[in-house]
């Protein structure tokens, strides 16, 4: 079977691209780097949104981003169950998007934060969880402005119900995010949004830790089981 | 009861690098012509009771240096009639 | 439809009427200055041509009062193979190894970051990586050493917060790690905080770019933000001039900046090199366009020609000579074949980034600007860029020092902590002071997690990061200065920042190899700050040359002064180093239980500008601890040695002894057992700041081989006790402090500042 194909999409403003693109790597991924004004998917299988700030996060983080024509494909390949890790402004993105419900808001303490944070993975049967370990704990960075996850409270409850909220802060909330939520996916657990950076945890040398690596070799595993690879590529990679 | 609304807009002559940004994006998505964009913000301030002279002073002392960096922006002050008993 | 009639003041004009005032004092320009832009230009200067002259002729761009010190960094040059570009460029290029060289560079942005706090240390890191860019290099990594007054002002706050954020929001924004620096509180920066804000950049041998406009015919291109008045005030009494109506529209004394068009800038201008499509390249920072134009065309090998209306403008009320003179920020100039240009403007079209043909380089000999169709600037380049006023200001020796000196803080007059609870307590104070508390409240403002290679960041003693993945090969940096050691003595005290910044680099394991200093002094029209500065040129040029590490490039901050009043002199000195193999990079956190911890050099009573006078004193007096750089490079060359044996290791410096394996404990959470050694007073073994110290721990099996080598390099090595599990520091005889009792003041002292 060919390598599984993971899309790294660059936005003017992107800063963590380099990082996804390492630890999809690092993870076996057949990466390929996507640009922001493009419209091809490239036939990748999963695609991240990285971290940074796209347009300078100036209207709102992701405001402007979501309407790039890149955005246009991965929301329809979204829907249609394409596996999409969001990570911090990737988050922003995705809720901005409307592919994941809910927002980011400034952080409550009002400070950009930067810090090694312990984490609670809640749900580990996304595409991007599958690899954890139930109510796994890890330590990986947060760092963010506007971090905040914030939702009615319908929402809140819906998502704790239906399992979805994935992972959650512990030892102290680093931005105020309501319910102590650090990531959430949608129904189908194929689309994740996570505020922390996994991609800066991927050995010992360069992150606290590398608790961060499971991210991407869940999605591996995810595309790797049957069923779940896009087959029009399959002879590109052949 | 008084509802106050103050506007804090950087300065004319200072860059706004947020209002660059929406530009090119309004732009982008199709609207021709915009020439300018300055992003501010505002504030709406509800009150008890009228607002008296001596409030309405101390509010324009706090917008120009509490709401509104005077280095960098302005402000204007005005009070919501309608919303204002 | 516009009432004011411009007179365009144009070369033509200008030598047909010698004899129109010119406001040239108004701009800061001296009467034989003036005289002497006559005589070179043969006539009066025009507008445009004074305005260019005034800013290049500066303080600031010219480095006038300084330039004659400056030049021992030249003269006492140590002979190195590893400097591939010295001072004079943008910044200086050292070799690291394996096809890779570094750019580094410190730079001043003190006096916009008291004005306005966020946007002036914001524009301060922007100007510098912009500097590390035109040199060809991707920038890597940023560090800042920040000084700021009392932690009681009421204006202090306001200052610390708006600079903290302002150096994360920019660099976080830029997607750079910051990996390190220093915050010092001291009164004498009061009115005169200090942002000295320093990249890093890294790119290949054949990359190296430099600023210089050759080959006739080729085009200048002004690419990135639109040129707005930003910190133009003091020109603009020539457009008043210029003007008969209403006068110009307000110029704005602060510069804002836009991080997110820096992050287009850098990868529009990574790819053009990769692409190969850059000749020449100046970023344009103090000066704006006259500096760009001066500089790429003295340094080329033909004329050049700006038609200056075509530049992109953000504000269309702006005048030829305020264009000249903009400081706007996020804008580089590049000199580009023909044949190339539609390739770059592709590359910047990809990145939104707006690119202008503006000119081109020419078979002449002078740089002439164009307005429209009428020649407004007719100079030879040189005699603005680099053949500026040179003063030898008068400096002495201020007859004060000699009281400061012999005021030495002994016992009698100055009682000590004896017993094993005063001892107890000066460390709590001094974990909980301004200076030695946890800095975290700054550093997790900034990302020190962007682009995956940082090895090492705050609090360790360098930040380290990887330059090459597949190598493995890296990087140290660390930024350094007591300017208390300064004000006892200017020449010791710069050798001294160069101590411990050298020191730092070398406890990683790292070999240090380059400087760059950012030197911040007061008025040079004060003989006595002249004399300070002159002094620590002197030290420092001794000092690098002894140590064998060329200064590459850096600042100079002049009239950091309130009234008379000057700054403690500092002279800040970033050091880097490059470690061969990170993995092998030895860190403050690590040593394992039952490690034995060994003090490395030799510890005298020296405590005159140290941590513990200014806590408990605030006592400026005395000698500053004996310099000792051959000591230096005896420790550097050990730990490098040995470093495999190393599980830990930190240096000894601000806060002594004491204050090291406080930071120890503190870092990992275990417990060190110490017995002091017998023949030194406690209070000395713990708060003197003798130079060429540091503790590490290392593996009982590995104590024997580390004593040896030790011996042989001739350091003295003392094992002074062995981590332990009970999460206390122990001293033996004196006292003991559980790390949370330790951890409380530390961690809460800054919190409380900034409440």
């Amino acid at each position: 079977m060919s390598t599984a194909r993971v899309g790294v999409v660059t936005f003017p403003g992107s800063l963590d691209d380099g990082d996804a693109a390492r630890a999809a790597r690092v993870a076996g991924a057949d990466v390929v780097r996507l640009w922001h004004a493009d419209t091809d998917l490239s036939g990748c299988d999963a695609v991240i949104l990285p971290g940074g700030f796209s347009y300078g996060d100036y209207l709102r983080c992701g405001a402007i981003a979501r309407f790039s024509p890149m955005m246009a494909q991965v929301v329809e390949a979204a829907r249609d169950g394409l596996p999409v890790l969001g990570i911090c402004n990737g988050f922003q993105i995705l809720c901005e998007s409307h592919l994941l419900p809910g927002a980011l808001i400034r952080n409550d303490h009002l400070h950009f934060i930067c810090r090694d944070q312990r984490i609670q993975i809640e749900n580990n049967t996304t595409a991007w969880t599958k690899d954890f370990p139930v109510a796994h704990e890890i330590v990986i960075p947060v760092k963010n402005g506007e971090g905040g996850y914030v939702a009615d409270d319908r929402t809140l409850d819906m998502l704790e119900a239906q399992g979805r909220v994935i992972a959650r802060y512990v030892g102290g909330n680093p931005n105020g995010s309501y319910r102590d939520i650090a990531g959430i996916t949608n129904e189908s657990g194929t689309v994740v949004g996570l505020m922390p950076h996994p991609e800066h945890a991927i050995d010992t040398l360069t992150g606290p830790t590398a608790d961060g690596l499971p991210f991407f070799t869940s999605v591996m595993s995810f595309l790797n089981s049957a069923g779940h690879r896009t087959d029009a590529h399959a002879g590109v990679t052949a | 009861m008084a509802r106050i609304l103050v506007t804090v807009m950087l300065k004319p002559e200072i860059l706004d690098p947020q209002g660059a940004a929406v530009r090119n994006a309004l732009g982008r998505l199709g609207l021709t012509g915009v020439n300018d964009v300055r992003q501010g913000k505002q504030f709406v301030i509800e009150l008890d009771g009228d607002l008296d002279a001596d409030r309405d002073a101390l509010l324009h002392k706090l917008a120009a240096e509490l709401l509104a960096n005077p280095v960098i922006e302005d402000y204007r002050l005005e009070v919501d009639a309608q919303a204002t008993a | 439809m516009s009432t004011t009639t411009r007179v365009v003041d144009t070369v033509q004009r200008a030598a047909t009427t010698p004899d129109i005032e010119q406001p040239w004092a108004d701009l800061g320009v001296k009467a034989d200055e003036y005289a002497r832009i006559r005589e070179i230009l043969g006539r009066r200067p025009t507008s445009a041509e004074l305005a260019m002259y005034s800013v290049m002729w500066s303080e600031h761009c010219s480095y006038k009062s300084s330039k004659v010190h400056l030049r021992q960094f030249g003269d006492k040059q140590p002979k190195t193979d590893a400097l591939l570009v010295g001072i004079g460029e943008n910044a200086g290029v050292v070799d690291v190894g394996d096809g890779w060289a570094v750019t580094f560079k410190v730079e001043s942005h003190n006096h916009p970051s008291y004005i306005e706090p966020y946007q002036g240390a914001a524009t301060g890191v922007g100007g510098i990586v912009r500097d590390i860019l035109a040199m060809g290099a991707r920038p890597i990594a940023v560090m800042d050493s920040l000084r700021f007054g009392a932690p009681s002002h009421p204006d202090t706050t306001r200052v610390v917060s708006g600079i903290v954020a302002g150096v994360g929001g920019y660099g976080n924004c830029l997607g750079l790690p910051n990996i390190g620096g220093e915050a010092v509180f001291d009164p004498c920066y009061q009115g005169n905080p200090l942002v000295n804000a320093l990249c890093v950049g890294a790119m290949r041998h054949e990359d190296i770019h430099l600023a210089k406009a050759s080959g006739v015919g080729n085009l200048v291109v002004l690419y990135g933000a639109r040129t707005g008045g930003d910190g133009i005030g003091g020109v603009s009494v020539l457009a008043s001039e210029s003007f008969d109506a209403t006068g110009p529209a307000k110029r704005p004394a602060v510069q804002v900046g836009d991080p997110f068009m820096e992050k287009l800038l850098i990868e529009c201008t990574l790819a053009m090199f990769q692409a190969h499509l850059v000749e020449g390249i100046q970023d344009l920072g103090g000066a704006g366009l006259s500096c760009a134009t001066s500089e790429l065309a003295s340094n080329g090998d033909g004329g050049m020609r700006i038609h200056l209306e075509r530049v992109p403008l953000r504000d269309a009320t702006l005048t030829p000579e305020e264009i000249l003179m903009s400081e706007s920020q996020e804008r580089m100039m590049a000199v580009v074949r023909p044949e190339n240009i539609e390739a770059f403007m592709d590359i910047c079209r990809r990145w939104d980034v707006i690119a202008t043909v503006v000119g081109e380089v020419t078979d002449g000999t002078h740089l002439q600007v164009f307005w429209h169709d009428d020649l407004i600037v007719d100079v030879p380049p040189r005699t603005v860029a680099h053949d500026g006023p040179v003063y030898n200001r008068p400096f002495s020796r201020p007859q004060w020092l000699d009281a400061r000196q012999a005021d030495e803080p002994t016992a009698e007059k100055l009682p000590r902590p004896k017993t094993g609870e005063e001892l107890r307590d000066a460390l709590l104070s001094l974990l909980g002071s301004a200076n030695l508390s946890s800095r975290e409240w700054i550093t997790s403002q900034y990302d020190r997690y962007v682009l995956g290679n940082t090895v090492l960041a705050m609090p360790d003693d360098a930040g380290i990061v990887r330059i090459d993945e597949s190598s493995q090969r890296g990087i140290a940096v660390s930024l350094d200065c007591n300017s208390r050691f300064g004000a006892l003595d200017p020449y010791l005290g710069a050798q001294l920042a160069l101590s411990e910044a050298y020191r730092n680099v070398a406890v990683t394991g790292a070999t240090p190899l380059a400087i760059t200093d950012c030197l911040n002094f007061g008025s040079p029209e004060d003989p006595a700050v002249m004399w300070q500065f002159a002094e620590a040129v002197r030290g420092l040029a001794d000092g690098c040359l002894e140590l064998g590490t060329p200064v590459t490039g850096g600042n100079v901050s002049l009239y950091n002064q309130t009234g008379e009043t000057a700054i403690h002199p500092t002279p800040v000195v970033g050091v880097l180093g490059v470690i061969d193999d990170v993995r092998t990079r030895v860190s403050i956190k690590g040593g394992r239980i039952g490690d034995v911890v060994l003090l490395l050099g030799t510890t005298a009573e020296e405590i005159a500008g140290g941590e513990w006078l200014h806590v408990a004193y605030g006592h400026i007096g005395g000698m500053p601890p004996q310099v000792n750089l051959a000591a230096e490079m005896a420790l550097a060359s050990l730990i490098r040695a040995v470093r495999e044996h190393l599980t830990s290791a930190h240096d000894v410096s601000d806060g002594g002894l004491a204050i090291a394996l406080a930071e120890l404990v503190l870092r990992n959470d275990y417990g060190l057992s110490v017995q002091l050694p017998l023949q030194t007073e406690a209070f000395i073994a713990l708060f003197s700041e003798s130079v060429a110290r540091a503790v590490v721990t290392v593996t009982v099996a590995d104590v024997d081989a580390v004593m040896a080598a030790a011996a042989a390099a001739g350091v003295e090595c003392t094992p002074i006790g062995h981590v332990t599990s009970d999460a206390a520091l122990d001293i033996a005889g004196c006292f003991r402090l559980e790390v949370e009792q330790m951890r409380q003041p530390w961690q809460a002292a800054l919190p409380a500042i900034m409440a």
